[in-house]
């Protein structure tokens, strides 16, 4: 094994705005919070749960009948947050708590603005700060704030259930879907064979490695020989010239693949290889490319990676002499 | 392997009392996703006349969790499939996940672990987008390819060549599936003036893969009860039996691999048909529902599953072997090519094998059908699920 | 269930060297020298293994299918009989438990990774929240500890004092076991989410280990005292915290009393219990839920608080307390496992060595 490069190391963002459709109940619910009104749900032996689910957590039964509550409860446990992360409901130090609706059994997940640590009980009553516009999500709470000067005492604020009142869950214009965003950054290091392999690859050479067991040479190498499950280690360059495999002809266009279509991805086994790596076939029309093709790479400055591969000119390969890399 | 080291006993018989799925479609926009997998749970009880309180343990499957962008779902399913109190075991094997969620689901019962077991999966795809979850941008690879079309067909075409097989193979598999899914209420895609030259005319995607040769991208769930002699015994309607079932898997990619015909895939077809007693599949077995993502994968399966010698697979198509008619249906479903929701697929190749040894297939019902097999496969074409059912026991 | 069960243990254990970052280190690269260790030490080689099942998190990784490439650590070839489940590996071992239990396999590998470096797993561990409800308020893993602490505190089970000493002993513990990531008593710190302290949160890092399972003779022969599982068993809680009662772990107890923990006919008392409690006021809630007197030595590994690989530390609690009965240290123990927000869900086993 050589010296370990430099770690190579690159920021990684998964994103996505899911787009979540809702159940009955959670339609309700949402909607209601865009009208200012909080629903729970009773289930089958008068519990009322907030937020409302669908389904009983104790029987399994399918919950249907809404009920609506105050906005005002009472703080069953919390926790002080000096430090508000990405996407949390406030930016500035807040009590994470969880609050018992008047009327409800169950409590809800959400934040509490207080000044500071020394301002929050557990038994302290809270109400529901609505955010200013509100598009039917649990973010239109916009938090929960203190409210009145008392304590709630042991069964402080109404009783669980009787602050309930019956309600349709009917409203104009139902939210019936939520948009999700979600972001998580990660930085990604590809490890010691990968890292040797790209380091490599900038100097336009392509090494890979050799199972130490069964002497098969890996291109690009991953660390481990897959079949014999050790670590390859003796580095080999390989190519530059190879053959294509297999190959498919791409017309649809993806999102976020600057390649134009049609193009050929190929399977090409580089000379001395194990294996075959993937590219990209230029240099000739789409529909000549053929399996058996001999192929070299074309390298363009800055690529990390040859940009395609082109006919070498060489006589086709005889398919005796690939079909166990196919 | 002999189970010679304790006293042991023999392993207790698994049947299929109960099974239950989503109408899929692109795009459930009237549930949640617990009000997705929890219609598919209903219909499984319903079909055993069971209630929650059967149930013993839970066992879910689904493929990544980036598509619907919950991590470890079942920690919030847990409520809305009555799992609150009970143990609940979460699988994810790639594509093969449906297959193995059962089998694993099947070893409780087995194993004497538990007597009723639920097993379901699913997914709900329309969340994000299938070709988002699958193409993850990684750093410092180069970006060739998005979603899983242009990653097989590359291997289509490498059994084209080692085959001779004519080109039309595969539209003719589509054209079958897509046919028989009219015969399945449940089926995705219900293309009513399906025919085959819509099909040979539809834009060629990836070269040799054409559109109407891919399968869809689908929202829905499958579950099945699975319980023992006793449970069976009760059992409303006639149970399913597991005569064999079976994991295999080997390594994404290597030197010496075979993508056509892998080698993960024989050895787990074996490992069922020696559980079984089946000497010669092609006879013994009245129907197949194999995991078919790509049309050109029905001869590659049949003949990596031992229905048909190497190169000779394509000839089994051709000749309307596997039509719905002929004498090895494959996929009456409709089968993947008709209905995909990725993590339930391969549960629904399981569960639509029983239904056919149940005689509950309804329009798609295969006369007769005795023993069926349900394939399913996942990855690169390297982790391989699979189980055959019969209509009787097995014998001790 | 009457029929008798096949005796199943653990034969071996190894696990990595738990550190902050492995940048250097592709999943592969991490796990792989922890499955040969784990085969040297029961003498096995990968192809004489029946069944083969890990653990571990795509949302961890930050990429689907994260577990494919981890295969080639393991030598798939010719093809395994393999699974894998998407949470603590823990789990892959009751599902390869089971798997032994049928018959169909005399030994089993199991193997658990995850790397943490990469990601906050503060954020990626709020994905596991309820979709509609709670995930879009990105309630991160800390805070929802700390409410589940503040309930503990004012419903008098503990104090600050009291979980601060639980990280002193778990961290002391720890200077004794060359793997954990934080070995030796430090300072509370600072509250992270009170009441909170950085000393009552587990360290961040990456690491993986893997046990071998085995049946019966095979057992003995791979084994001086093999650790045997005389019953595993586990348990799912309602998902959302506001429905739960926070200070109690119902879900704990259940499987412990089915794992044949509280069997007042055992001939020998639980002396040692792994639990997997990441944070100080969680080990409160287990102890509550589990019975355990002061007779018995809880996490003398230093437990979570000393190493928290995301996906492995479950599995290394049934690792740690097996190889304390391989070398005599313990004839009866207690291996707890737990996944979810605030020990949402709950695995408990109950090993024991052979009489001396």
């Amino acid at each position: 094994m050589t010296a370990a490069p430099e770690t190579l190391r690159a920021p990684f963002v998964v994103e996505f705005p899911f787009t979540r459709s809702l159940g009955p109940v959670q339609s309700a619910f949402l909607t209601g919070l865009r009208e200012r009104v909080l629903l729970g749900v009773r289930t089958e032996t008068g519990r009322v749960l907030v937020p409302p689910v669908e389904y009983d957590p104790e029987t399994a039964a399918e919950l249907r009948d809404l009920v609506e509550l105050a906005p005002t409860g009472t703080v069953t446990t919390w926790a002080w947050n000096p430090e508000p992360r990405r996407g949390q409901p406030l930016t500035t130090p807040f009590a994470w708590v969880l609050v018992r609706p008047d009327g409800a059994d169950t409590a809800l997940l959400h934040a509490l603005d207080a000044p500071g640590p020394e301002s929050v009980r557990t038994g302290m009553r809270v109400r529901i700060r609505w955010a200013a516009e509100r598009q039917g999500a649990i973010t239109d709470i916009a938090c929960f704030e203190p409210y009145g000067n008392a304590d709630a005492g042991e069964e402080g604020g109404a009783a669980a259930g009787t602050g309930a009142r019956p309600h349709d869950g009917v409203f104009d214009q139902p939210v019936t879907g939520i948009v999700t965003p979600a972001r998580l950054d990660y930085t990604y290091t590809p490890g010691r064979a990968q890292t040797a392999w790209l380091h490599d690859l900038a100097e336009r050479r392509t090494v890979g490695e050799r199972c130490p067991s069964c002497a098969k040479v890996y291109v690009p190498p991953r660390g481990a020989c897959p079949t014999c499950g050790v670590a390859t280690t003796e580095r080999v360059e390989v190519g530059p010239r190879g053959t294509v495999t297999t190959f498919c002809i791409v017309n649809i266009k993806a999102k976020n693949l600057d390649i134009e279509v049609p193009y050929v991805y190929a399977h090409i086994a580089l000379d001395g290889a194990g294996l075959a790596l993937h590219g990209r076939i230029g240099g000739i029309p789409y529909d000549q490319v053929r399996m058996g093709l001999r192929v070299e790479p074309v390298w363009t400055e800055g690529g990390r990676y040859p940009d395609h591969y082109r006919p070498s000119g060489e006589p086709d390969a005889d398919y005796g002499t690939y079909k166990e890399l196919l | 392997m002999s189970a010679a080291s304790t006293a042991g006993t023999a392993k207790e018989p698994v049947a299929v009392v109960g099974i239950g799925q989503t109408k899929h479609v692109a795009a459930r926009r009237d549930v949640s996703i617990a009000g997705l997998v929890r219609e598919a749970a209903r219909r499984a009880l319903d079909d055993a006349e069971s209630t929650w309180a059967d149930i013993d343990a839970v066992v879910i499957g689904k493929a990544p969790d980036f598509f619907e962008g919950v991590m470890m779902p079942e920690l919030y399913l847990a409520d809305a499939l009555g799992a609150v109190g009970k143990p609940m075991l979460r699988v994810h094997t790639a594509g093969s996940v449906g297959g193995s969620t059962a089998l694993v689901a099947a070893n409780l019962v087995a194993a004497r672990v538990h007597r009723t077991v639920l097993t379901l999966a699913f997914e709900k795809q329309s969340e994000s987008n299938a070709m988002w979850g699958l193409s993850l941008p990684v750093p410092f690879q180069q970006p060739l390819l998005a979603g899983a079309g242009g990653f097989f067909a590359p291997h289509v075409r490498a059994y084209m060549r080692r085959t001779g097989a004519p080109d039309t193979i595969g539209s003719l598999v589509a054209y079958k599936d897509r046919r028989n899914a009219l015969k399945n209420p449940y089926a995705h895609l219900h293309e009513h003036d399906i025919t085959l030259e819509k099909v040979q005319s539809s834009p060629m995607l990836w070269d040799p893969i054409r559109y109407s040769e891919t399968c869809p991208s689908s929202d829905g769930a499958c579950a099945m009860v699975l319980t023992d002699r006793a449970g069976a015994a009760r059992s409303p309607r006639p149970p399913a039996w597991m005569l064999g079932g079976a994991m295999r898997s080997e390594p994404t990619l290597f030197a010496g691999k075979d993508f056509v015909s892998p080698r993960a895939g024989r050895d787990c077809a074996a490992d069922v048909y020696r559980q079984a007693g089946i000497t010669d599949p092609r006879r013994q077995i009245d129907a197949v529902e194999m995991y078919v993502p790509f049309s050109w994968y029905e001869p590659m399966w049949l003949e990596n599953l031992g229905f048909a010698e190497e190169g000779e697979g394509w000839k089994l198509t051709e000749a309307g072997v596997t039509e719905i008619d002929g004498d090895l249906p494959v996929n009456p479903s409709g089968g993947v090519l008709s209905t995909n929701p990725i993590g339930a697929s391969g549960m629904i190749r399981f569960a639509e094998a029983a239904l056919q040894v149940r005689g509950q297939a309804g329009e798609h019902q295969i006369e007769g059908a005795r023993t069926a097999l349900g394939h399913a496969y996942g990855g690169g074409a390297q982790f391989f699920s699979m189980w055959l059912v019969g209509d009787r026991p097995p014998t001790a | 269930m009457t029929a008798a069960r096949r005796d199943v243990a653990i034969v071996a254990f190894a696990q990595t060297d738990h550190a902050r970052r492995t940048d250097d280190l592709s999943e592969v690269e991490m796990l792989m020298p922890v499955l040969h260790d784990v085969l040297r030490q029961a003498g096995l080689r990968a192809s004489d293994i029946g069944f083969t099942c890990s653990g571990s998190s795509d949302y961890l990784a930050g990429r689907a299918f994260s577990f494919t490439m981890a295969l080639d650590g393991v030598g798939a070839w010719p093809p395994i009989t393999e699974s894998h489940v998407e949470t603590d590996g823990a789990w892959a071992l009751y599902e390869a438990w089971v798997k032994l239990l049928t018959g169909e396999a005399d030994t089993a590998l199991v193997y658990a990774y995850g790397k943490s470096s990469p990601g906050s797993v503060r954020d990626v561990l709020t994905r596991q929240l309820d979709p509609y409800y709670v995930a879009p308020l990105w309630p991160d893993s800390v805070a929802l500890a700390a409410l589940q602490a503040r309930a503990l505190i004012d419903a008098g089970d503990t104090d600050e004092r009291a979980l601060a000493a639980v990280a002193a002993r778990s961290r002391r513990d720890a200077a004794a076991n060359p793997h954990a990531q934080l070995p030796g008593a430090r300072p509370q710190g600072d509250h992270v989410v009170a009441p909170l302290r950085t000393g009552d949160c587990p360290p961040v890092g990456d690491g993986a280990a893997a046990v071998i399972l085995a049946a019966g003779d095979r057992a003995r022969a791979l084994c001086p005292r093999p650790a045997w599982i005389t019953g595993m068993d586990h348990r799912v809680e309602a998902h959302s915290l506001g429905v739960r009662d926070l200070t109690d772990s119902p879900s704990t107890r259940l499987a412990a009393r089915r794992a044949g923990a509280f069997d007042p006919d055992a001939a020998r008392p639980v002396d040692t219990a792994e639990l997997h409690a990441p944070f100080t006021s969680q080990e409160v809630v287990l102890r509550k839920a589990l019975r355990l007197g002061a007779d018995v030595r809880v996490n003398p590994s230093g437990g979570a608080l000393a190493a928290n690989p995301v996906m492995a530390a479950g599995l290394i609690r049934l690792g740690e307390a097996a190889a304390r009965i391989h070398r005599g240290a313990s004839d009866r123990a207690l291996a707890h496992a737990t996944s979810g927000p605030c020990l949402q869900q709950n695995l408990v086993a109950v090993l024991e060595g052979d009489h001396r």
